[in-house]
């Protein structure tokens, strides 16, 4: 589910604001580009650490 | 503003595995900003019925039917390897342990996200169901020609 919690907090930010996604779905690594392109966000990039994936998007619209 | 691109789904399925990847693609599309409806129809009914209460009907085999097909969110067997409820309670282990949200919570998730849930008047009136044996979190009851209105606007349509 992390797209759907990173729709719900994007609603909060202002447009410029970075939010930094914590997921440990590996599924994370196509679905938040994939999120990102349709939406218009920007995905800054992706971390993987000991299965532990960081994902950062940009609010842009 | 750019138009919300539309997706639409049937939900003709009434098992748990079925219900449960039909809200995940609900909850996946809204997030994305899209304008999601959900058509349940026949056995997908079951999936929107409440689960307390009996369902009222008239004639012995819509009396048979609605008792052998009570329906409910948590009455939803599984596809495959039901195994008379064993395989369902290990499919719920198994999304415990990966924190996969239960269905009622996604249908919960979807509704907030603003999916709308539309129950298929056909299929009531064939199996004798009134709107009062659904939850609250339907949104309208109406036909195939509803269905078609919106599908055709439709990005992604998809039958589960």
């Amino acid at each position: 589910m992390p797209i759907y919690h990173t729709a719900n907090k994007l609603k909060e930010l202002e447009i410029g604001q970075v939010l930094e996604i914590l997921a440990d779905d590996e599924g994370i690594k196509e679905d938040m580009p994939a999120w990102c392109q349709v939406t218009g966000n920007e995905l800054l990039g992706i971390e993987e650490e000991a299965g532990q994936y960081k994902a950062y998007v940009k609010k842009s619209k | 503003m750019a138009e919300k691109e539309r997706v639409t789904l049937v939900v003709f399925s009434g098992e748990l595995d079925k219900a449960l990847a039909a809200f995940n693609i609900a909850i996946g599309a809204a997030s994305m900003g899209m304008e999601v409806s959900m058509f349940f129809t026949f056995w997908g009914l079951n999936v929107i019925k409440r689960n307390e209460g009996g369902i009222k009907s008239k004639g012995i085999m819509r009396r048979m039917l609605n008792f052998m097909n009570r329906g409910g969110s948590k009455r939803l067997p599984l596809s495959k390897f039901q195994m008379l409820g064993l395989g369902k309670w290990m499919i719920g282990r198994l999304m415990r342990d990966v924190k996969s949200p239960p269905l009622e919570e996604m249908m919960a998730m979807a509704k907030g996200m603003g999916v709308k849930f539309i129950a298929c008047t056909t299929s009531m009136g064939m199996m004798g169901i009134s709107k009062e044996a659904f939850i609250p979190e339907v949104d309208s009851f109406a036909g195939v020609a509803t269905y078609l209105a919106e599908a055709k606007e439709g990005k992604v349509n998809l039958f589960v």
